[in-house]
């Protein structure tokens, strides 16, 4: 089934079925299977947690490799501000900036202030809406996913303001091409991006639109060569480029940033997807309707405890806050000009172009009547597991073993501890089986009664 | 237990009452159950909702509280039964903004007097009854498959 994108991908040879990614995947969407884990792809929300977690490096982000350059006649290496969380005020983003084009890039564009911008543009949208609250940040995809495929009823909470990534990817293009005199498709747009998720959000975006970009490299991949890089370029290297690094927007990187330019009462940020499973069980309950805005990142601490990154999540979350206030010092006071934010908010400039939809997760069958049914043999199944969810069968809970089974993808007979059970099942009918038969023997036909055996 | 009709789901599940830690962990699980055998998500919210607002009312108010949910092809039926200190003067209860609520439990966020009026609100059915110093009784109906309310 190829109905959904992934950014990840199991490599078999690598992969020796230690299970860890099946305990950790927060929708359960992995099973082993022969000694090998394997997706189910409709419940995968791209979340990466198994890549941080395998101890084979089996499990394989699929971002572009560095090779997919000489695809376009002008390229532009659009860097998440996570990127700059890894060197923090030691490297300054106008070096970076430098670096990276030094690395091959025609341009390198820094993201801050168009997320800057985008933080005005949500706050517009914040100050216009009368809907259901809190309404829920789009910056992470997996939260998007996480939200399409087990909360569908917020999905009317998703702010459809686009991410900074492709608001400034749809601007590079059109300006670009004019500048350059080159078709939108020549000139290639890349994300360096801090985790797989973004990914999918490129190839498939959620809301069923396009996106701007046209592929994401790995941070991690681009650190040795950019390190490298970076020892050519000058101390002195432009100011200039520093000048439109602004602060407010560089706190995208980090769990909380968006809250902090956004300067509302009620705001929450969360991050780590098992405390936003908890958040979203919240609003879902209509808890937490004082609260405006929630910005959500599966990863702990945002995108700076990506699982492409390099630096430790602890040490680049202060590299961002050290770099923030080196930056305040340095006078760098590039700021959105909010004005001109809102003249183009009302000309939809920062508004998604398709819509979010809801991607649930089939029901145990299509006809309520049998899924009640299954649902019911299921809770028998259940009842009959150890419920100690030691993932032998393949499966990470018992829990979901049974539904497993209901749906005839597994056997009761693959639980461990169904094992002694069931041989001692067989074992009962095999002695049943020749006490019948000795029952049976010699059967005179002039008595007409069964010959009793002796012993 | 299992009830013995092949297409109806029956499931209990206790609530202990002062046990905020654990408040919500039934109505989440109800949800689940709905999601899964694929109720239609406009009723899944507006049962959540209520179920939460009923299994809330007994870790507030009662000692303990016994929920059923029975599920037919028909309906979703719920009937949640406490044991408390009851309601003394249910009209009163079920009016917008009245609340018994302490001090505490506002500081916590709940007691805003919208609970039973919500639970009404978004049942198809709703029955209340209430021995002052005995317990309580709600019981609420979701339909699956009319449009409209009854």
């Amino acid at each position: 089934m190829n109905q959904y994108y992934h950014s990840l991908k199991i490599d078999q040879e690598r992969c020796n079925g230690r299970m860890k990614c099946m305990r950790v995947c927060p929708t359960q969407a992995i099973r082993v299977r022969d000694g090998k884990a394997l997706f189910i792809e409709e419940r995968c929300i791209d979340c990466g947690e198994c890549i941080t977690v395998c101890p084979h490096n089996a499990i394989i982000p699929l971002t572009d490799p560095f090779g997919e350059l000489t695809k376009f006649r002008h390229t532009v290496a659009l860097p998440s501000p996570g990127l700059h969380a890894q060197f923090g005020k030691e490297i300054l983003p106008n070096k970076i900036l430098t670096g990276l084009k030094n690395l091959g890039f025609d341009d390198a564009y820094d993201l801050s202030l168009t997320c800057g911008e985008v933080s005005f543009a949500i706050q517009e949208y914040l100050s216009e809406y009368n809907g259901p609250r809190p309404l829920i940040s789009i910056a992470c995809p997996t939260v998007v996913r996480l939200i399409q495929v087990k909360y569908p009823s917020l999905i009317e909470q998703l702010i459809p303001i686009d991410t900074p990534r492709e608001v400034a990817a749809r601007e590079l293009k059109k300006k670009k091409s004019k500048h350059l005199g080159l078709k939108e498709t020549e000139i290639g747009i890349f994300y360096l991006t801090p985790c797989p998720a973004k990914m999918i959000s490129i190839k498939q975006p959620a809301e069923k639109g396009r996106s701007y970009l046209d592929g994401a490299i790995s941070i991690a991949d681009i650190y040795g060569p950019l390190l490298a890089a970076l020892e050519e370029v000058e101390k002195k290297s432009s100011r200039k480029d520093l000048e439109d690094i602004c602060i407010l927007g560089m706190g995208w990187a980090m769990s909380g940033g968006i809250c902090r330019t956004l300067r509302l009462k009620n705001s929450l940020a969360v991050s780590g997807i098992n405390d936003i499973i908890k958040v979203f069980n919240d609003i879902e309950r209509g808890k937490l309707r004082n609260i405006d805005f929630i910005e959500a990142y599966s990863c702990s601490q945002g995108c700076v405890g990506g699982s492409l990154t390099v630096e430790n999540v602890y040490i680049s979350y202060n590299k961002i806050l050290k770099l923030i206030e080196t930056l305040e010092f340095e006078q760098i006071k590039a700021c959105p000009d909010v004005r001109e934010v809102r003249k183009r908010y009302k000309q939809k400039y920062f508004f998604i172009d398709g819509k979010f939809e809801p991607r649930p997760l089939k029901p145990l069958d299509k006809d309520l009547a049998k899924a009640i049914k299954k649902r019911r043999e299921k809770e028998e199944i259940y009842a009959s597991l150890p419920k100690i969810d030691c993932g032998v069968c393949g499966a990470p809970t018992c829990m979901t073993f049974a539904e497993d089974v209901v749906m005839g993808e597994a056997e009761v007979t693959d639980c461990i501890f169904q094992l002694p059970s069931k041989v001692a099942e067989l074992s009962l009918e095999l002695s049943k089986l020749l006490d019948s038969t000795a029952s049976l023997t010699p059967v005179r036909s002039d008595s007409g009664e069964a010959k009793k055996p002796k012993d | 237990m299992i009830m013995s009709d092949e297409h109806a789901l029956s499931q209990h599940f206790e609530i202990r009452g002062g046990d905020f830690s654990n408040a919500g962990k039934v109505s989440t699980t109800i949800k689940e159950i709905l999601q899964e055998i694929g109720i239609d998500p406009a009723i899944i919210i507006r049962t959540s909702i209520a179920v939460y607002e009923a299994e809330m009312n007994v870790v507030m108010y009662a000692r303990k509280g016994m929920l059923t949910l029975n599920i037919t092809p028909e309906e979703i039926h719920l009937k949640l039964d406490d044991q408390g200190p009851g309601i003394k003067n249910i009209d009163l209860a079920m009016q917008e903004g009245f609340s018994t609520a302490t001090h505490e439990m506002r500081e916590m966020g709940f007691g805003a007097g919208l609970g039973l009026p919500n639970i009404k609100k978004n049942a198809d059915r709703f029955l209340i009854a209430s021995i002052p110093g005995k317990g309580t009784l709600v019981e609420l109906t979701f339909f699956l498959n009319r449009d409209g309310k009854e």
